[in-house]
């Protein structure tokens, strides 16, 4: 076990060092960066004062060094403009030029949102999936099952963006809510309190039902397909042979056998917490992480984008590694089984 | 004794599926006395397990119980019979008796019991269920039944998972899971079928035994009438969901009436087979060329050496214990198997599961590389290393030797028409043009005895033993001149069987193929092959022309092997008390000078012409 641990974290040191260079290369690919494009925009219009600054940060921030040296500056195994190790590994995140603020500053509110939202959609999809997958399956060809499925293909087929703006139009108008965001305008810089929670939670609905809506629908599916060829499974027929309940039996046998490559999903939802819905996120002008990194992006705000992009890569390799391990700890023909 | 314990009457189960209705079952009526065995025997299709799977009501959700009844009259209480036809399939009364009072095994132990769940857990859930026992309580009587079936160690199988099994224990978990309620009835299906023979007869010896101490009725279903001879008090023998036959066994075996039966009998190989008797199928095939004598061998080499030579094949595996432990397990799969295929004949390769016969053939076929020894082919133009082969030579040598799977379902390409399975290999190796190759598949599939109009069909729409033809068919697309067999029949129906030996026995004399045929079925090996191998635990024990192996067996496993084979000769009864003796398949524990010990390799000595047995080499200098 500590030797699977030890081994496993290797690799996933390996893999994160390789995904941080891809991440910084590719970014700075286009030709120049945020601020010799700004220094050329400043220029243009005679301001050589605030391109002056632009170039004072230039050094600052080491941008006229070689790429390589960059990047291990960005890392934080190279000793910076300031001298000393100053990078991610020393939990300095980088400055956002777009924002003019550590990326710190601009991410941290985001995230904790982010992965609100996205676990409340996470939350919402199982719940509602599993028990109609199971509806589904003990029931195929049944009204109910053409009427779930029907349903789900609708899901399926339904573009999240608009079904969002038709929602917010009429709980607007229904139920008062104001529109966009995830609290109501009035508590934008207000410290938390209870009345800001509630405007959280009533500002929740919307965006989880719309980004949960497609994912919903494709897990039934996909659960009724496990689970109706488990039900053709041997190992049930013996259960119900032994005289086991027809719930019971389902539940203790194929269900569980059926669960296994939801649990193996487990490391592709974790950065999908962050960088899926950033469609749905602009549309609802929801203050999640997707459109930081797609505006980042844009400008070429590099150690903003390169934060992100490493943050999601992060949640993508502990993601497998918590699957893997509840795999094991699940199916014991991984934990004891020979290859 | 007064009614019997279960009667059925008339009745019928009817299925609907897309294509229509059908009556699966069609006036059935049947007795089964206490205390004593019947026998429903059929082929698949004959509706003997719709009929056990009538009797617990866990039909599938497409078939019916059209009429008739089933009473069941519980001997621990003095109530009138219950009819379980009209009881609610899913209500208590019905799941009281299921598994309490009639209780089932079925045929594949590993698809039996789940994986996921200890074997402890599913035998005592049953006990939990239906003797509303406490956990700890159902715990203790499980190690008590895990003791009776034979675990070696009945508490550590509490926490044992099936995997962890081998099949004979499987089958022994599932039959502790289905007696740990004392049920009255038990009903086996094709309990035996998915093991080797010498486990077939310490699980069938256990069976008659708990039914001895137990004195409960057992419904027992077949087709192997070996079986039948040596566990049946009565027959049933069930054809397309009709009784064609029943009776006591001694009347049913000794003076079969029904057609039905007497051609089934004549389809299964039997060892007093006189040479050159031909098996019977049930439903002969046709097959056209073969028919018409026209052979297409023309280049067959007239040099009379081997075709195929395997030299000293030595392979091991590494298999690691489990996912977070680094230990790991050298297992030697194969130890210095030398053998030599003659031109235009079989060598039959015969051995318990994991004794290596696959790894051999995968190695031949070069699927596999050997950590040592060597794989010689002669394609007419001398001897060469297989293992050396590249490019062309390579290509030549894949397209001289092919294979034949053991199942039949997924060996072919379910998206693929008949058409493409068959013209695929040609296509690889860019034979012919697109006429050329559509000829080729037509011809190909009149060799297997199937309508040429089958093209355009998908595999699903043919039946096992077509299937198989198919497999065959299309292994023989690039005229090879070596089939690798592995277990190619033993997927199938017995009545089926007949026609697929038989056609490959056609196919060698007329195209002058040579096969290696792997086999656990030892009556399947004797009809086939011309030379016979045994192995065990990766060694060849003894190797003789077939007419001196079986007649005279010499080495210690193969009389086992041999003895533990059911014979339908009511009057050749198996030898239980010999067979209880587990200790066949272990070389430490055979006598001298047979024994191997751990790192002894032993030699093969020829005791008469071709007949070869492996003997300690202390033993050998002890003769010379």
């Amino acid at each position: 076990m500590i030797l699977f641990l030890l081994r496993r974290s290797l690799t996933m040191a390996v893999t994160l060092a390789i995904i941080s260079a891809l991440v910084f290369f590719i970014i700075k690919l286009p030709p120049g960066d945020f601020l010799t494009n700004q220094i050329a925009e400043l220029r243009a219009q005679g301001e050589a004062a605030s391109a002056a600054k632009a170039e004072f940060l230039i050094k600052q921030y080491g941008l006229d060094r070689p790429v390589w040296e960059q990047y291990l500056i960005w890392i934080g195994v190279w000793p910076g403009p300031e001298g000393g190790f100053n990078g991610l590994l020393q939990g300095n995140w980088g400055w956002s030029f777009e924002y003019d603020k550590p990326v710190n500053d601009v991410v941290g509110d985001a995230l904790w949102l982010t992965l609100l939202v996205n676990i409340a959609v996470v939350i919402f999809v199982h719940l509602v999936s599993i028990p109609i997958a199971i509806y589904s399956a003990t029931r195929q060809y049944s009204l109910g099952d053409y009427f779930a499925t029907f349903i789900g293909y609708i899901g399926l087929a339904t573009p999240s963006f608009l079904l969002a703006l038709i929602l917010l139009f009429y709980s607007n108008r229904w139920f008062g809510i104001s529109i966009g965001g995830l609290y109501d305008p009035a508590y934008a810089n207000q410290p938390w309190s209870w009345g800001k929670v509630q405007s959280l939670a009533s500002h929740l609905i919307v965006p989880t039902l719309v980004i949960g809506l497609g994912g919903t629908a494709a897990m039934i599916r996909r659960m009724r397909a496990n689970l109706l060829d488990e039900l053709g499974k041997q190992y049930y027929v013996t259960a119900k042979a032994k005289g086991l309940p027809p719930r019971k039996a389902l539940l203790k046998y194929p269900f569980r056998m059926s669960l296994n490559p939801f649990i193996s999903d487990i490391g592709n939802l974790l950065p999908h917490l962050v960088s899926g819905s950033i469609l749905v996120s602009l549309v609802l002008s929801l203050p999640t992480v997707g459109p930081i990194l797609l505006a980042a992006l844009k400008t070429q705000d590099q150690f903003l984008a390169g934060f992100i992009l490493m943050f999601v890569a992060m949640l993508t390799v502990v993601g497998m590694l918590i699957s893997d391990l509840l795999l094991a700890w699940l199916d014991p023909r991984i934990r004891l089984g020979g290859s | 004794m007064k009614t019997p314990l279960l009667s059925i009457r008339d009745l019928s189960i009817d299925f609907t599926t897309d294509a229509g209705a059908f009556r699966a079952v069609d006036g059935l009526s049947f007795d089964v006395p206490r205390a004593k065995t019947i026998a429903i025997v059929g082929e698949s299709g004959s509706g003997k397990s719709v009929t056990a799977q009538a009797i617990l009501r866990i039909l599938p959700k497409i078939a019916r119980i059209g009429s008739g009844s089933i009473l069941f009259d519980d001997p621990r209480d003095n109530a009138p019979p219950i009819d379980i036809a009209r009881l609610d399939a899913e209500g208590e009364a019905m799941r009281s008796l299921r598994g309490g009072r009639i209780a089932m095994i079925f045929q594949e132990p590993m698809t039996s019991l789940s994986p996921l769940h200890t074997v402890g857990d599913q035998v005592s859930e049953a006990l939990i269920i239906h003797a509303k026992a406490g956990k700890a309580e159902a715990e203790e009587r499980a190690v008590d039944v895990f003791a009776r079936v034979g675990f070696p160690d009945p508490k550590r199988a509490l926490v044992t998972y099936p995997f962890e099994l081998s099949g004979g224990l499987r089958q022994r978990a599932m039959i502790a899971m289905a007696l740990i309620t004392r049920p009255a009835l038990l009903i086996a299906d094709e309990p035996t079928t998915a093991l080797d023979v010498t486990t077939q007869a310490q699980i069938l010896d256990l069976m008659r035994e708990l039914q001895a101490e137990t004195q409960m009725s057992m419904l027992l279903i077949t087709h192997d009438l070996g079986v039948v001879a040596n566990m049946a008090d009565e027959v049933v023998v069930m054809y397309r969901g009709r009784v064609v036959e029943a009776g006591p066994r001694e009347e049913i075996l000794r003076r079969p009436q029904h057609p039905y039966l007497t051609a089934l009998m004549r389809a299964v190989p039997r060892f007093d087979m006189e040479p050159g008797e031909r098996l019977t199928p049930i439903r002969e095939i046709k097959s056209a060329i073969l028919a018409n004598g026209s052979t297409e061998r023309a280049n067959a080499p007239a040099n009379a050496g081997p075709v195929l030579k395997a030299e000293e094949l030595c392979k091991t595996f590494t298999l690691r214990a489990g996912w977070f432990s680094g230990r790991t397990r050298l297992i030697h799969a194969v130890n210095g198997i030398s053998l030599e295929l003659p031109r235009g004949k079989t060598i039959g390769l015969v051995g318990e599961s994991g004794c290596g016969k696959t790894t051999v053939s995968k190695m031949i076929m070069r699927a596999l590389t050997p950590d040592s020894g060597r794989v010689l082919f002669d394609d007419g133009s001398g001897m060469r290393d297989v293992f050396a082969l590249e490019g062309d030579g390579l290509k030549a040598y894949r397209r001289a030797v092919q294979f034949v799977f053991q199942d039949p379902f997924s060996s072919l390409n379910p998206r693929m028409t008949v058409y493409e399975s068959l013209t695929e290999p040609l296509r690889i190796h860019d034979i012919g043009t697109p006429d050329e190759r559509f000829g080729r598949a037509k011809q190909l599939l009149e060799m297997v005895g199937l309508d040429r109009r089958s093209l355009r069909r998908y595999p699903h729409s043919f039946s096992g033993g077509q299937r198989q033809r198919l497999g065959i068919a299309r292994a023989l697309a690039l005229e090879p001149q070596v089939l690798l067999c592995d277990e190619p029949v033993s997927a199938l129906d017995v009545s089926v069987q007949a026609q697929v030996l038989n056609l490959l026995k056609d196919l060698q004399s007329a195209l002058g193929l040579s096969y290696l045929f792997v086999s656990h079925n030892l009556a399947v090996v004797d009809y086939i092959a011309d030379t016979i191998a045994v192995m065990c635990r990766g060694y060849i024990v003894e190797e003789a022309p077939k007419v001196a192996l079986f007649r005279n067996p010499a080495h210690p496993y193969t009389q086992a092997l041999l003895a533990a084979v059911p014979d339908p000769d009511i009057d050749r009864p198996l030898d239980f008390a010999k067979l209880r003796v587990d200790r066949f398949s272990d070389p430490a524990k055979w006598p001298e000078p047979f024994r191997l010990t751990a790192g002894e390799v032993g030699t093969m000595v020829e005791i008469e012409p071709g007949h070869k047995l492996r003997l300690t080499s202390s033993s050998l200098k002890e003769a010379a």
